[in-house]
């Protein structure tokens, strides 16, 4: 699979409160959240990010809050994955298990500029930027959490290990 | 092979002799958590499964605490989610409205959890619990629906880094404290994807109290968990109120450690965490002249018995600034009632604080105390991010109880000896 997008600078430390403010999370609704989506980082990226485009960010993004309302917003409002320093523990599982792809390249998120067009060839790991004609690699996913990519986010992977229990988990 | 007091935990709970740090692992685990913000996107989830029945209707729990008492009509429907969900399942552990309390300070109140657990909860600071000596970790909504189906989770094991607090702690400094500094020392990633262990002389003295506050943060510093190994005030603490069996485990004196800090804390001072991080840390005396709106007392961190016993020892035959409100939250319905017992609801009152009923309210901008832009609060919870408690153009500063007291008085950031 293939990601194409323009790319959309952050800093360190983008918390989910700015991802999704508190304020928003009366709903759940990924349609109601993409609306507000990065409003505390960047109060007009809603308005301005289209289907497709990256976010790039730096160090520990997604700390903060257990809120699947961030990578759910994030996801809603078209973003085709986030690539970023380091990822905030509870953020990395939550993008797995709602299927939205994330990347941990030190390299990309230093040299992607604001605007660079990026593509990212999921399955490879490659990260290349068409802007300026460099290639990044992305940290290997281990494989169990490949698994779940592939069975389509947790919950199907889990309706399926109930129905082959046989088939086990990362143990 | 040595292990340190996660290990032992997490091996226990993967059936599993022994587990190295990097190793991806399935486990039992022993209570799964939601509250209101997280559950019923969990809800949602565990649908899609095609399980009629949760795992165990004693272990999974549900807490209505961030956005209660019903704040509109949003969350009062997402609060009936929780409801009818529990309704359904006969879950034995649903906290109504008025028998409820902040989750965290709930469930090791009411012996939900014990010392050896394993317990997630889609609430980032279900961490607290390692002051228990169990290792708990924040996860989101889908984690905890299969958890739900399944009552288990996969895990990696953390590497763990060992914090040694030495000397003894001076007056006014708390568990807030050690763990703000800690967060100043290594920074809000200082610890990712880690385990905290928490020990040395001024641990083992730290009450239980203290202990919760320390482990809550620790996902302020991107760990996994944070912990403090069980001993006789562990067990003071769980004897007559654990609910299950428990069990203390505790590192091997050669466990492995990704690093080992040691902090010599007979001269620290209350700590501020200037915005917009919990590692802006600085003492109390170095803080300047900061003015502040609002002073918030409560949460997860510190809206516990102790917490509000130190507050109220600061306030005691003094008035709130007439500059600023002060907000009480206590913890659960069992700390309001003893705290009224103890007179200390009358004493704040009397000094021209509002008292709530608990909730998370303002602690995370939901409602209950949110900030207009450029207003300032001081707070004994946990974040200080842009827009936390309101708008994206207002201030939160975090301290432990005495301090916020202190302020409350002084209409700035003040330390409490200032006001004795």
């Amino acid at each position: 699979m293939l990601l194409q997008g323009k790319a959309w600078k952050f800093g360190a430390d983008v918390d989910t409160d700015a991802i999704i403010p508190a304020r928003y999370l009366n709903t759940s609704e990924p349609e109601e959240l993409a609306k507000h989506c990065m409003e505390d980082a960047d109060p007009a990226f809603p308005d301005k990010v289209r289907p497709g485009d990256i976010i790039v960010a730096g160090k520990n993004f997604g700390c903060g809050s257990s809120r699947e309302h961030a990578p759910i917003a994030i996801k809603a409002a078209g973003v085709s994955c986030v690539i970023a320093r380091s990822f905030a523990r509870i953020f990395y599982r939550n993008a797995f298990n709602i299927g939205l792809p994330i990347f941990e390249s030190p390299e990309a998120a230093e040299a992607i500029g604001e605007g660079d067009e990026v593509a990212v060839d999921v399955r490879q790991g490659v990260i290349k930027n068409l802007t300026r004609g460099e290639e990044y690699r992305a940290t290997p996913v281990p494989e169990f959490m490949q698994q779940i990519i592939t069975a389509g986010g947790l919950i199907n992977y889990v309706a399926e290990r109930l129905r082959t229990p046989e088939a086990g988990g990362p143990t | 092979m040595p292990m340190t007091i996660t290990e032992k935990i997490l091996a226990a709970h993967a059936g599993a002799d022994r587990v190295e740090p990097g190793q991806l692992i399935n486990v039992k685990v022993d209570l799964a958590l939601g509250n209101d913000i997280t559950a019923p996107v969990a809800i949602r989830e565990f649908a899609k499964i095609g399980v009629e029945t949760v795992w165990d209707p004693e272990r999974v729990v549900l807490v209505p605490d961030h956005f209660v008492p019903n704040k509109d009509i949003k969350s009062a429907e997402q609060a009936n989610q929780l409801r009818e969900f529990a309704r359904k399942h006969n879950l034995a552990h649903y906290y109504e409205v008025g028998r409820m309390g902040v989750e965290h300070c709930l469930l090791p109140e009411q012996g939900l959890v014990g010392p050896g657990d394993l317990v997630i909860g889609a609430d980032s600071h279900t961490c607290t619990y390692g002051g228990l000596g169990a290792f708990s970790t924040g996860v989101g909504s889908t984690d905890l629906a299969a958890a739900m189906a399944l009552g288990e989770t996969w895990l990696k094991v953390p590497e763990s880094i060992k914090f040694v607090f030495n000397g003894d702690l001076p007056r006014w400094v708390g568990g807030k404290d050690l763990i703000l500094y800690t967060i100043g020392q290594i920074g809000v990633d200082g610890a990712l994807y880690m385990a905290m262990e928490f020990t040395g002389p001024a641990i083992e003295k730290l009450s239980m109290d203290g202990r919760l506050t320390m482990a809550n943060m620790a996902v302020e510093a991107g760990a996994k968990n944070g912990i403090v190994p069980p001993d006789e005030i562990t067990r003071r603490y769980v004897e007559g109120r654990a609910k299950r069996p428990y069990k203390f485990y505790r590192s091997d004196p050669d466990a492995r450690y990704a690093a080992v800090y040691e902090f010599d804390v007979s001269k620290l001072e209350p700590q501020v965490a200037f915005p917009h991080l919990p590692e802006n840390t600085r003492p109390v005396s170095e803080a300047g002249d900061v003015a502040i709106d609002q002073v918030v007392i409560g949460s997860c961190t510190n809206g516990r018995m102790q917490d509000l016993q130190e507050a109220a020892a600061v306030l005691k035959g003094h008035k709130v600034n007439d500059n600023l409100r002060l907000l009480v939250i206590p913890g659960t319905q069992e700390i309001y009632r003893q705290a009224l017992r103890e007179g200390l609801i009358e004493l704040f009152i009397e000094a021209g604080a509002a008292v709530s009923t608990p909730t998370c309210g303002p602690c995370l901008g939901g409602h209950m105390g949110i900030l207009a832009k450029g207003e300032r609060a001081l707070a004994t919870t946990n974040r200080n991010f842009v827009g936390r408690m309101g708008h994206p153009e207002s201030e939160v500063y975090l301290c432990n109880p005495a301090v916020a007291a202190a302020s409350a008085v002084l209409g700035r950031i003040a330390a409490p000896w200032e006001v004795e």
